[in-house]
């Protein structure tokens, strides 16, 4: 790590847990929850925060949180990135870190979605009213899209969504925070609905509800706050470029380009100085099980291809050689949109920590990755140390 | 009756149905539908182009469940209905789908035609442009 660049660390992590919550506790309520859990757990108050960030796609915005936690006067910057808000979310308080503006921030993120899979307005992303109204605006359509091209193009089969979708669940089972604890078969999953083939009702995670929050700190004061603070090695965002396949796109060229993720993986294992085959635990984005299969190689950590042998072998459960979603991903756990990056973030720091309970990763990782994706094509990732 | 497109903007021509796209005049990119600037190589000189009418079919699925506004329910109510996109050759565009999704494969030759949506206020059926299987000539 160059001396010139500042190190900054996680010290403290708090989560409200996703699901489905009293219909009279609000997100921003469970955002309050979770940074007050984090701050605890650093040990520190939220009087010594000197910057936020925060991020909610639904449920208000983020920097009225000061109202609960606190009147301080501390700048408090808010994110909306959908799913990638998490990741954009703590860029952004590290960069503040980095940049001299405070040696302590808090990351917050919160939402509480409607049941049911999302309805975008097509002025919110450059479309005209026909994209909608004719049918053509649905997430699940481009995950399934994607999925059916991606499995085609590299001669893998449908079951290996369900074997995905499979391992989620068995991870959720060992997870006392997460949304769905109960095992089911891959056969199960099969034959469940079909919401957008070749998906069905398991294979695709549920907006959800839920708050998670972290307590950064600069280097030099983590190990003060923290008994086992864990190294913020590099973090990297970018947007999609020419060519990319994307959700709510009504055409695409011919010409095959990489998808951001591509790019802001390379980006934050270049910045951290470790190659992903380094990597002992890791988050991908798993909105539907289609989505962990190809950010596996998108994000540099399998080859396209290998996945069938690397599910096979069981290799991305918690005790394999590539331990992936521990905590059951999105999938066993729901998004709330605004939050779901920061549970990544969590779920790599308890393990880092050897704190996951249950799910722990038996060989202590020292080395985890957390990769967001979110629409209209953006991407985050990090590399954690400790 | 006539048909009214759902936007005119999507097509050059209704009756046959063609559809409207812009081609880059320094890169050579098409797009669709119309836009004003090239999504590769950023400039602004974009002209008229009509796209193919028949393609194959690049990948695909079936919207199973009724999505929430601002989808617009037909009036005979919701019926899962297939959605794709079809290679033109230029430009690969997202498109409905018509027929039977067991005949759904890619790479399978798809042609251009219309689906009817809705009656618009003047009693005209409200048209989208679709692809079915066929086409091969």
């Amino acid at each position: 790590m160059s001396s010139a660049r500042t190190e900054v660390s996680i010290v403290g992590v708090g989560l409200h847990p996703f699901g489905r919550h009293d219909p009279a506790l609000t997100g921003m309520a469970m955002g309050a929850r979770a940074s007050r859990l984090a701050l605890a757990d650093a040990g520190v108050n939220w009087a010594d925060i000197g910057y936020a960030v925060g991020g909610s796609n639904v449920s208000g915005k983020p920097d009225t949180l000061v109202s609960v936690l606190g009147l301080t006067g501390v700048p408090f910057v808010n994110v909306r990135n959908g799913c990638a808000t998490g990741g954009v979310a703590l860029a952004t308080a590290a960069n503040a870190i980095r940049a001299g503006e405070t040696d302590l921030a808090l990351v917050v993120g919160f939402d509480k979605h409607a049941r049911g899979a999302f309805a975008a307005s097509p002025a919110d992303y450059g479309h005209a009213n026909w994209y909608a109204e004719t049918g053509l605006m649905i997430t699940t359509q481009f995950f399934a899209m994607k999925d059916r091209r991606y499995l085609h193009t590299h001669g893998l089969k449908d079951e290996l969504l369900a074997q995905v979708a499979a391992k989620a669940f068995r991870c959720g089972e060992l997870n006392p925070d997460a949304w769905r604890r109960t095992a089911l078969s891959e056969d199960e999953i099969m034959r469940s609905r079909v919401i957008n083939p070749p998906l069905t009702q398991y294979m695709i995670c549920s907006p959800s509800e839920g708050g998670a929050a972290v307590v950064l700190a600069r280097g030099d004061r983590a190990a003060d706050l923290c008994e086992r603070p864990v190294g913020l090695a590099a973090v990297a965002k970018r947007t999609r470029r020419f060519g990319s396949f994307e959700v709510f796109a009504p055409w695409l060229p011919p010409e095959t380009g990489q998808s951001p993720s591509v790019d802001a993986a390379r980006a934050v294992f270049t910045a951290a100085g470790i190659s992903p085959a380094e990597v002992q635990v890791a988050q991908l984005q798993d909105t539907d099980a289609g989505a962990e299969i190809y950010h596996m190689a998108e994000t540099g950590l399998c080859e396209d291809g290998a996945q069938q042998q690397l599910l096979d072998l069981n290799e991305t459960a918690p005790a394999g050689r590539l331990p992936i979603n521990t905590d059951g991903g999105c999938l066993a756990n729901g998004e709330p949109v605004g939050a779901s990056g920061l549970r990544q973030v969590i779920d790599i720091v308890l393990q880092l920590q050897g704190r996951a309970g249950a799910r722990q990763v038996p060989r202590q990782p020292h080395i985890g990755f957390t990769h967001v994706y979110g629409a209209p094509g953006i991407s985050a990732c990090t590399v954690l140390t400790a | 009756m006539t048909a009214t497109a759902v936007d005119p903007a999507l097509f050059t021509s209704i009756d046959p149905p063609r559809l409207a796209g812009s081609r880059c005049a320094n890169c050579g990119t098409v797009t669709f539908p119309v836009q004003a600037g090239c999504a590769k190589c950023t400039g602004t000189d974009m002209e008229p182009v009509e796209l193919a009418d028949r393609g194959t079919l690049w990948t695909w699925t079936v919207q199973a469940f009724e999505p929430k506004a601002p989808y617009r329910v037909p009036e005979t109510g919701f019926t899962p209905y297939g959605v794709g996109y079809v290679h033109l050759g230029d430009v690969i565009v997202e498109s409905r789908l018509l027929g039977d999704p067991a005949g759904f494969e890619i790479g399978k030759p798809m042609e251009l035609t219309l689906l009817p949506l809705w009656t618009g206020a003047d009693g005209s059926p409200v048209v989208t442009y679709a692809f079915q299987p066929g086409g091969e000539d």
